[in-house]
């Protein structure tokens, strides 16, 4: 039934947005990126892809950082146009993508005002996907008061920030506990309002979130081993969504070492491979004694290699708003690459070049 | 709020019905519903009439929608590959095929309406020739209108598998030819249906004196 009315207020953008798909980096490509000497000849491969000349006017002694920042506004300048051509619901799902931005950014401004740092020149290293009009408006706050009561009245956060946290958390709490309880209320409110946008699209997007919600708890769980986090303290930032919830969560939020979390992993055949040293053999032939921060390691760049793998997995459905979050999850895989190519370029770490994670 | 959209949709509706008919029931005239005698004496014309109008108007319904899907695709695939735009035309055809097919049994049925004199009309032959006008034209309004879905979510795909890798376009074409054959169905049958019916012609009406002095006080 989807394919009968999706088309009247999205099908144009929906072609667009297969269209920018369309331009994603293949192997053939970042093949010929690992192959530069220098960054000029970075600069003159990129432009005969989809970013064309994006680099054109900037001075000649190019950092990665400029890269990195004039790939982030193509795609900033992408979504901007989509979400001008956005009816309802695809307007508000887009805003849901811009609220985990927001959270970052206004998490970065907690800090800021925590440690009494100008906040103004915080505001530029503000991801631009999460500027809201009234961001500055934050910046006025000097205390931690004042910044809580402007976050609720200014940001489509409020609610997130309301519900679980109260002004004198914002002082007390370390700063990723905050980040996490407030990613925690995004999330699971984003699951339930995908719930709401029918069938396609639910199911596509619930498996990414749930996939997100729970590597977000492995994370949450691997990285409170060893620190003053109480295991009650660590249950509650764990998203109440996701394939490990309600069970796995459980034994996570109890779990003491990594073989625990591997265990729990085991139940659920798609993450079993997280923990699965003989393959990791291949990638970089080191894997006898790969310690705790190895595995660590290793398992960040599994979860990017699954979030691809779920994403590109939605693209597979027409006729459903999944892609437009994909895509955006995408590309950002694809300027991390880019950055990373061009980091191991400049700092000349050809041993390191390939460790990227291809998407086409 | 969508649950107490469809209860009120179904229900109330419903309750209308039951309100009239316990009316007529409770005034004396529920013989007021009869169906026999609305098929007798609702003119053959209307049948017709109706038929043709169900015939075009369902078939362009359903082009106009099979052509905004795919149409919409187009646009939205062809900003980053413009020479799809000119290839998926074909699909924006197999659309408009569609209401062809309305327009020439539109035209074919609307032949057999001829000017007969209200004396003249209720024949056991001009009941038969409105009925099939009206089915006919029925069949062929929803053939269409199905087949012109069909070949707009196929033509939408089509557009969009186009844009992302050529080769795809004439493998996704051959399923959009299928779906654009069911229309061809509907035509024929309603070929077939309208066959052995004759034009509306005069003659000595079989049942006419008994109709008229049954009617009810409801119909004039």
């Amino acid at each position: 039934m989807e394919g009968l009315f999706f088309n009247v207020n999205s099908g144009f953008l929906e072609g667009i947005v297969r269209g920018y798909k369309a331009g994603i980096l293949t192997q053939g490509h970042y093949a010929s990126l690992t192959q530069c000497e220098s960054l000029d000849d970075f600069k003159t491969q990129l432009s005969a892809t989809d970013y064309g000349n994006f680099l054109a006017n900037e001075p000649s002694p190019l950092s990665t950082a400029t890269i990195s920042d004039r790939a982030t506004q193509i795609l900033v300048d992408q979504f901007n146009f989509i979400r001008s051509n956005a009816v309802e619901p695809l307007g508000k799902f887009l805003d849901y993508i811009t609220y985990g931005y927001m959270i970052d950014n206004v998490v970065l401004l907690i800090t800021g005002t925590l440690h009494e740092r100008d906040t103004h020149e915080l505001l530029e290293r503000c991801h631009p996907l999460g500027v809201f009009d009234t961001m500055p408006a934050l910046c006025v706050a000097t205390n931690v008061e004042e910044l809580y009561q402007s976050v609720l009245v200014e940001t489509p956060l409020a609610p997130y920030f309301r519900d679980c946290l109260s002004a004198a958390d914002l002082d007390d709490l370390n700063i990723e506990i905050i980040r996490n309880t407030v990613y925690k209320a995004y999330l699971e409110d984003f699951y339930n309002f995908v719930g709401t946008m029918g069938s396609p699209t639910s199911e596509v997007m619930q498996l990414i979130l749930a996939f997100e919600a729970d590597r977000r708890t492995i994370n949450i769980t691997i990285n409170s081993f060893d620190t003053e986090l109480s295991k009650e303290q660590r249950a509650k930032l764990f998203p109440a969504i996701g394939r490990l919830f309600p069970e796995g969560n459980n034994v996570l939020a109890k779990a003491e070492d990594i073989d625990q979390v591997r265990q729990v992993c085991d139940n659920i055949s798609e993450y079993r491979s997280f923990f699965d040293n003989s393959t990791a053999a291949q990638g970089n032939g080191a894997n006898h004694d790969v310690g705790e921060l190895g595995v660590a390691a290793q398992l960040e760049d599994r979860f990017f290699r699954m979030e691809v793998h779920l994403n590109k997995q939605a693209f597979m459905q027409q006729f459903q708003y999944g892609v437009f979050y994909s895509y955006m999850k995408l590309k950002e895989q694809e300027i991390r690459n880019v950055t990373w190519i061009a980091e191991c370029i400049a700092q000349d770490a050809r041993d390191r070049i390939q460790d990227f994670i291809p998407i086409f | 709020m969508g649950y107490y959209s469809s209860y009120y949709s179904i229900g109330f509706p419903s309750f209308l019905v039951v309100v009239i008919a316990l009316y007529l029931l409770f005034t004396g005239s529920g013989e007021a519903f009869n169906v026999g005698r609305f098929l007798e004496e609702t003119s053959p014309f209307v049948w017709g009439s109706l038929g043709i109008g169900l015939c075009i108007g369902l078939s362009v319904l359903g082009a106009g929608w099979g052509i905004f899907l795919t149409g919409s695709s187009i646009l939205g695939g062809g900003v980053r590959t413009p020479r799809i735009s000119t290839k998926n035309l074909i699909s924006i055809i197999f659309c408009e095929v569609v209401a062809i097919y309305g327009v020439i049994m539109g035209i074919v049925y609307s032949a057999k309406l001829q000017n007969v004199p209200e004396a003249q009309l209720y024949t056991r032959e001009n009941y038969f020739t409105g009925y099939a006008m009206f089915f006919g034209g029925l069949t062929v309004g929803l053939c269409n209108l199905f087949c012109g879905l069909c070949v707009g979510v196929a033509g939408s795909t089509a557009a969009l598998a186009d844009a992302a890798d050529p080769t795809l376009f004439v493998k996704v074409l051959v399923v959009e030819v299928f779906g654009s054959v069911l229309g061809l169905f509907g035509l024929i049958v309603g070929l077939l249906m309208i066959g052995n019916a004759t034009e509306f012609t005069a003659g000595t009406p079989v049942t006419s004196t008994a109709a008229r002095a049954l009617a009810s006080p409801y119909v004039y």
